[in-house]
């Protein structure tokens, strides 16, 4: 059973976009999953390296999914449907 | 209310585009064109009634970027033209904040509140509980008469159902010493008489109303016109973005700064010169002492303490030393303070050898508009690097801890911390003036914002975060007494 995968992305863009408030993601995930859920903050996932692509940060990849305007419910609920979807 | 919510994203989004115009080939064209380029033509209307409405507050957060007034601002001039004004300008506006009128929201004005959950019981606590008799039951429900009500919350306090509640104008209820108004159309106003710029209305206005005048604009022009540009960052800044203060180094002259010092060099002196005071006012039998650094206090102070100041150490603040020895040596040199506080605005103004102010958040912006990436790049030691209760101002007890540490167990010291001014501890300041004492300690650490100066309204990264960093950061930093201390004699 593979574990799901979730990279907050803490490159500068990101962090000042948003992702200091995901950090929380951290300590969430794995209490509200253990066992199912590995999360981590990663360096610049290079999302927004295209200069207009910054509006749409923070970033955050659950496996291979790219989550644009990242909150922390957007998250939550990607994960869920992965779990429903028995992708464990 | 958390700092990164959607009206952050929203305003930092602005400050970025502003930026970018600057950089561009038309920076007041490109200025012009950002409410259309945020909301073109048959996008989406995420917040407000119609893509017009959208547009127009994006134009007047647009002007406080710009470091221009909304109390001034004429709705038929072009934002270009604006754009050009804020270019060619010398000298800054006086006053730090501004209220977006079309961002505002014209809440309902605060009063208490008798909701649909009342039952109409046999007990009435609420009518008893009022001294003003404001509370009658009509209808078998409890009513309040406006007119009498002195919104106490005793009634809201005493209903078991919950049913009482109070409404709330957010700016209103944030601010400390009540200098915000609602004008006779219901949006807010401030009095600039009575505000301590402490920018607590400007982190709670969930509408984003209230919005400090960037000085960015100008800090970019000196740079392009060649001006050696001196950056002097907080101490606080160590846990604002993913990697090291050393990174961040980098990344400060990556942007166009020429050479980048750490305030906390000027906390050192902060921290020996107020230890020094510290003992001479308690042998000569003073019962306690406040600190001083914190901007928010101080403009508390001279506009509604008075009598609290033979009680407020007359030790000048971190920036004050640190600016002093900046212009010492590069006097032709420009200062921008790096900041995470809007109370420093002023005391920047102030301070002839402090230029500007930039804040976090718009440093944040700066980097992604010049795509760096701090924790890329690599680290650039500074030239004097200050010490680890320096270091640790930005912290909540951080400044008492200095004192303390400076001290060398000399004195008897008893801190006491005023974690945030709002309207209780500033009546508890008030007490302790009129007493000439403080049964909570001797030393008296203020800090206008809650958690310390990590929790100032300029920051980006959260309080407790932002404090972990900080902590990991500094432990392995040279302690104070072991630092080089500079121009203890100067005053």
């Amino acid at each position: 059973m593979s574990k799901i995968q979730v990279k907050i992305c803490m490159g500068t863009t990101c962090f000042v976009m948003g992702a200091a408030h995901l950090q929380e993601l951290v300590e969430i995930l794995p209490e509200k999953y253990p066992d199912k859920v590995e999360v981590s903050g990663v360096t610049c996932l290079e999302l927004c390296s295209d200069a207009s692509k910054y509006t749409n940060a923070p970033y955050v990849k659950v496996n291979d999914d790219v989550i644009a305007d990242a909150t922390i419910e957007k998250v939550l609920k990607h994960i869920e449907r992965l779990l429903e979807n028995g992708q464990e | 209310m958390d700092k990164n919510n959607q009206t952050a994203h929203l305003k930092r989004e602005i400050l970025v585009r502003t930026i970018k115009a600057f950089f561009s080939d038309n920076f007041e064209e490109n200025t012009r064109l950002i409410p259309y380029d945020m909301r073109p033509k048959g996008s989406e209307v995420p917040y407000r009634c119609c893509i017009h409405k959208e547009r127009d507050v994006i134009r007047h957060r647009i002007i406080a970027n710009l470091g221009l007034s909304m109390e001034n601002f004429d709705e038929r001039e072009l934002i270009s033209n604006y754009a050009k004004q804020a270019s060619e300008r010398k000298e800054l506006e006086k006053e730090v904040l501004t209220v977006l009128e079309s961002a505002c929201q014209a809440c309902v004005p605060s009063r208490m509140f008798v909701t649909d959950l009342c039952q109409g019981c046999v007990a009435r606590p609420c009518v008893e509980s009022c001294k003003f008799g404001a509370i009658s039951i009509q209808n078998g429900r409890s009513v309040i008469d406006g007119s009498k009500c002195k919104n106490c919350t005793k009634c809201m306090q005493v209903c078991p159902y919950h049913a009482i509640v109070k409404i709330v104008v957010p700016c209103e209820d944030a601010c400390p010493v009540g200098a915000i108004e609602k004008d006779s159309s219901g949006h807010a106003t401030i009095d600039f008489d009575k505000c301590i710029t402490c920018g607590k209305c400007v982190a709670s206005c969930p509408f984003g109303a209230i919005h400090e005048k960037s000085q960015i604009i100008d800090i970019l022009n000196r740079m392009k016109e060649g001006k050696k540009v001196i950056a002097m960052i907080a101490p606080s800044i160590a846990g604002q973005l993913p990697g090291t203060i050393y990174q961040l180094h980098t990344a400060l002259l990556k942007s166009g700064f020429s050479e980048v010092v750490e305030v906390a060099q000027g906390a050192d002196i902060t921290a020996v010169n107020e230890a020094e005071e510290f003992a001479e006012r308690l042998e000569e039998g003073a019962k306690f002492m406040t600190t001083s650094c914190c901007a928010g206090y101080n403009n508390l102070i001279a506009t509604h303490l008075p009598e609290i100041k033979p009680f407020v150490s007359t030790t000048k603040t971190p920036l004050y030393y640190t600016a002093e020895l900046v212009k010492k040596q590069s006097p032709d040199a420009i200062t921008v303070f790096v900041s995470p506080c809007v109370a420093k605005r002023r005391e920047s103004q102030e301070n002839p050898n402090v230029d500007y102010l930039l804040s976090y958040e718009e440093m944040g912006a700066l980097f992604i508009a010049k795509q760096i990436d701090v924790a890329e790049l690599e680290p650039t030691p500074f030239k004097t690097e200050s010490s680890r209760e320096a270091r640790n101002f930005g912290l909540l007890g951080g400044v008492a801890k200095s004192v303390e540490v400076a001290d060398q167990g000399k004195t008897e010291i008893k801190p006491h911390i005023i974690n945030g001014l709002n309207k209780q501890s500033i009546r508890e300041l008030k007490n302790y003036a009129k007493k000439g004492e403080c049964e909570c300690g001797n030393l008296i650490e203020v800090m206008c914002c809650e958690g310390g100066c990590i929790g100032g309204n300029g920051c980006i990264n959260n309080i407790k975060t932002a404090s972990k960093a900080i902590q990991e950061f500094t432990k392995n930093c040279k302690p104070l007494r072991e630092a080089p201390q500079k121009s203890e004699d100067e005053e």
